[in-house]
């Protein structure tokens, strides 16, 4: 009642106003009565680490998940909001960060989905209107394409459309950035300023600062659940904002140490690996990586990266012709084409790939820790498998990298995705490897785990291994790493030193296929 | 040519019964719902609708009036309707709402169903009198009345085509709208999201639960017809428990897959089947052993269907993507 009140002298009241929004996942307390409004014709982003509860807080909006306390005012009117459908009627959109579109339908038959039930489908009404808003607001969509073979930032485009199609007039975005190139992140930029322009509500869900910077009027903050302030974007800088989401101060620094006794670790050359489709994935890959340094790999998502750190690791098969020369310290060189991953691995080669749903590769979902981490030991011990090394190994994977588990007994499944994550990583690197490869190692991860994942990374790195980093973050590649090699379309676009190089040029790299020079020492 | 003709005949009867199986099972696998649960079905079906025509008879032989072949038909199709919807769902109360195993839940179906069916077969054969067949001759009559003029005159047309009961042409019927309705309409395309990707559909607006429960449910009715007309064609309205039906529902849900989710190729896909199984009958101076290598034809012609269509890997000729998985909208 006092919210109505609150907003009472108001000629316009917010276009949403949420108020005491508590929600809980068994005993997590995912939001503990927030309070938040979103102002017609603003863009707010709502900030906070991974696990502060930003997306539960939104799910709530847009009706995925129901509120366990609190009410929610759409323009100044109480609403109940149970099902996605409800927040439709009240002009809410949300575009997920893993899409919700159907694959094997058309951009217009996504479109109109669930729309309505009555007569007969008419897409061509349907090619109309979206052409009609896609020339409004500058969009490009090919209404009769299939999703699957549309790229990420196509899908985006359409997830888009599709709640503007819906009538939305209140935009939830969810870490929409994560999966575009610096470029086709301009683009989403320039469409939300249109957005905004048309007096539309637009929230950005993100962990990134210099987007939030970038793009936002106005930034809320979330911590552990907690509303924790909300500051004009004008008014505040990416160290403030950072204070502010980790609630004490960090220093935002990856000690970059100058690499030392680097030793030829790794030589791949005329690398090309084709997947099940047959089609082309890696083509004539050529570096070398050595032992002290970190070698960071750069490309959009889907330009081969998995799969070369895959056939290094003996996953993927390499064509003939090529060849993968690994050097283990101090050992004769190795050709690792045609050796199974486990012999791999026992040569000191260690694969932390994290995909985006985490739970793909790696870790089983319905196993506990010492299981998880038995995983890569199974075969040790005598007929009966050996049960205390691993146990030992998910007791100091908990204890230095701070998982929070109820137990070690606990399924992986029931944890968070960063601490799931920990997990994965912990595990690699545990093995003390001599040449470690990780992909997306932080993805999802909160700031603070994040650069202990750096600073480990770095660690390993002074103790001689080879490291190689597969990352999202051009901000982070380029702090973290010693060289980036950019991938572009399966092929190697350009090596480069990661300490000349502006994230512009890398951007460019990965969209286009720079000259093969590459500028080895 | 006598020989192929009846063989023909025979195909078509076998491949009707399949057809409406798989048709049924083609709208609740387009849902998302893999219910293995129709041979099961396809038993209820089969002895509800005897069931309902036995009592008719047995009251209009009680009352001394002869039974209306209309009403017989009519009783028997909505009972072994009804039934069909009954098993569509209980199998959706468990998938759907107690998220039970759903292969698990249709397996345990079909072997209930079969024994129940079976005891109350021999239960009817016992309220008919304890000795020989119950047999409900006015019904069977009825659903084998053929189309009077054409089913007679136009030669080898007549013998090949038009020789069946009315349940032939409405197996055909069905298949070719309800493929057109899943392709066509607004709701037919919801039941393609929800069974392709719930969590999308739900995002959607579409009601998934009451999706998967209606196409579920509709599907096992349209999946009984098939033990109806076994029962009241095939059987002429007697009830032998020989495990034909069990058999031929098998049938349906291999034609399911060797029709990629598309009812118009179920329905040559059905005669096919149907003429495979009887081929052994029609080849002479085969040995026990190797009509036995005949009946197996349809399956192996499935494995075959699924060989090539994994080669080829048409993103359109898979099966729905969430096929056979739970949904739970609040799932971490």
């Amino acid at each position: 009642m006092e919210a109505l009140e609150l907003h009472a002298e108001r000629e316009h009241p917010p276009a949403v106003f949420m108020h005491g929004i508590t929600k809980r996942f068994g005993s997590l307390v995912a939001n503990d009565a927030i309070d938040l409004t979103i102002e017609r014709g603003e863009i707010l982003s709502l900030l906070g680490e991974n696990g502060s509860g930003k997306t539960t807080l939104m799910n709530m909006l847009s009706g995925i998940y129901a509120q366990d306390g609190g009410e929610i005012y759409i323009h100044g009117k109480k609403a109940r909001i149970r099902s996605p459908k409800d927040a439709f009627t009240y002009g809410i959109g949300m575009i997920h960060q893993h899409f919700k579109l159907v694959p094997v339908l058309s951009a217009a038959e996504n479109i109109v989905l669930g729309l309505r039930e009555g007569g007969l489908l008419n897409l061509k009404t349907v090619r109309a209107r979206v052409r009609e808003i896609c020339d409004r607001y500058g969009f490009v969509v090919e209404p009769d394409k299939k999703v699957y073979d549309m790229s990420v930032s196509e899908k985006q485009t359409l997830e888009i459309v599709k709640v503007l199609y819906r009538g939305a007039d209140i935009l939830i975005l969810d870490e929409p950035t994560a999966v575009l190139t610096p470029q086709e992140t301009d683009k989403l930029f320039e469409v939300m300023r249109n957005l905004k322009a048309d007096g539309k509500s637009v929230v950005i869900i993100t962990h990134k600062l210099h987007e939030v910077l970038a793009i936002s009027d106005r930034v809320v903050v979330l911590r552990r659940g907690l509303f924790v302030g909300e500051v004009p974007t004008g008014e505040t800088t990416a160290q403030a904002l950072t204070d502010m989401m980790v609630g004490q101060a960090v220093s935002l620094q990856i000690a970059r140490t100058e690499p030392e006794n680097m030793t030829e670790r790794l030589a791949v050359s005329n690398l090309s690996v084709r997947d099940s489709d047959g089609v082309l994935r890696l083509d004539d890959v050529s570096f070398t990586a050595y032992g002290g340094e970190i070698l960071g790999i750069a490309g959009i998502s889907g330009s081969g990266q998995k799969e070369l750190l895959e056939a290094v690791a003996g996953l993927q098969r390499a064509l003939p012709g090529g060849s993968i020369i690994y050097t283990a310290p101090g050992k004769e060189p190795t050709e690792l084409v045609g050796l199974s991953p486990r012999d791999i691995r026992k040569l000191g080669v260690a694969l932390a790939f994290v995909p985006e749903d985490r739970l793909g590769m790696g870790l089983v979902a319905s196993m506990d820790l010492p299981d998880n981490m038995m995983l890569k030991s199974y075969n040790n011990g005598f007929i009966f498998t050996l049960r205390k090394p691993p146990r030992h190994l998910a007791a100091r994977v908990v204890q230095e990298f701070q998982v929070k588990t109820p137990s070690l007994k606990t399924p992986i499944r029931r944890l968070s995705g960063g601490n799931i994550q920990k997990v994965l990583v912990g595990r690699e690197i545990a093995g003390e490897p001599a040449l470690l490869m990780t992909a997306y190692a932080v993805r999802g991860l909160d700031i603070h785990t994040s650069y202990a994942i750096y600073n480990i990374l770095s660690e390993q790195k002074q103790k001689g291994a080879a490291v190689i980093y597969v990352g999202e973050d051009l901000d982070v590649l380029l702090e973290l790493c010693d060289r980036i090699l950019v991938l572009c379309a399966g092929k190697v676009s350009g090596i480069r030193d990661a300490r000349n190089i502006k994230k512009e040029e890398v951007g460019l790299l990965m969209t286009h296929l720079g000259e093969e020079k590459t500028d080895e020492a | 040519m006598r020989q192929l003709i009846s063989l023909w005949q025979a195909g078509i009867v076998f491949g009707t019964v399949i057809l409406f199986g798989s048709t049924g099972e083609i709208l609740s696998e387009k849902g998302g719902n893999l219910n293995l649960g129709v041979p099961g079905i396809m038993y209820l079906g089969g002895i509800m609708g005897l069931v309902g025509s036995f009592y008719y008879e047995r009251a209009c032989a009680a009352a001394g009036i002869a039974p209306i072949a209309i009403v017989c038909v009519l009783i028997t199709l909505v009972c072994g309707f009804a039934a069909g919807i009954l098993g569509g769902l209980l199998f959706s109360f468990l998938t759907t709402t107690l998220r039970a195993n759903q292969n698990v839940t249709g397996l345990t179906l079909t072997i209930f169903a079969g024994g129940f069916a079976n005891f109350f077969g021999g239960s009817l054969m016992k309220l008919a009198g304890g000795v020989g067949q119950i047999s409900v001759a006015a019904t069977s009559a009825a659903f084998r009345t053929r189309l009077p003029w054409l089913s007679s005159e136009l030669g080898v047309f007549s013998e090949t085509i038009f020789h069946y009961g009315f349940m032939v042409y409405l197996a055909v019927a069905l298949a070719i709208f309800l493929g057109w309705y899943i392709q066509k309409t607004p709701i037919g395309l919801n039941l393609r999201a929800v069974g392709e990707s719930p969590a999308t559909a739900d995002a959607a607006g579409i009601p998934v639960t009451k999706y998967k429960y209606l196409a579920t449910a509709i599907g096992g009715g349209i999946s009984a017809l098939g033990g109806v007309y076994y029962v009241m064609d095939y059987m002429k309205g007697t009830w032998d428990a020989d495990g034909g039906i069990e058999r031929l529902g098998w049938l349906a849900v291999a034609l399911v897959i060797f029709a990629g989710w598309k009812p118009k190729h179920g329905i040559w896909g059905a005669y096919l089947f149907g003429l495979l199984s009887w081929l052994f009958f029609y080849i002479a101076g085969l040995s026990r052993r190797s009509s036995e290598l005949f009946k197996m034809l349809p399956y192996a012609v499935t494995v075959v269907v699924l060989i090539i269509a994994s080669l080829r890997r048409r993103r359109d000729n898979q099966p729905p993507a969430a096929l056979g998985l739970p949904y739970f909208r609040e799932e971490r």
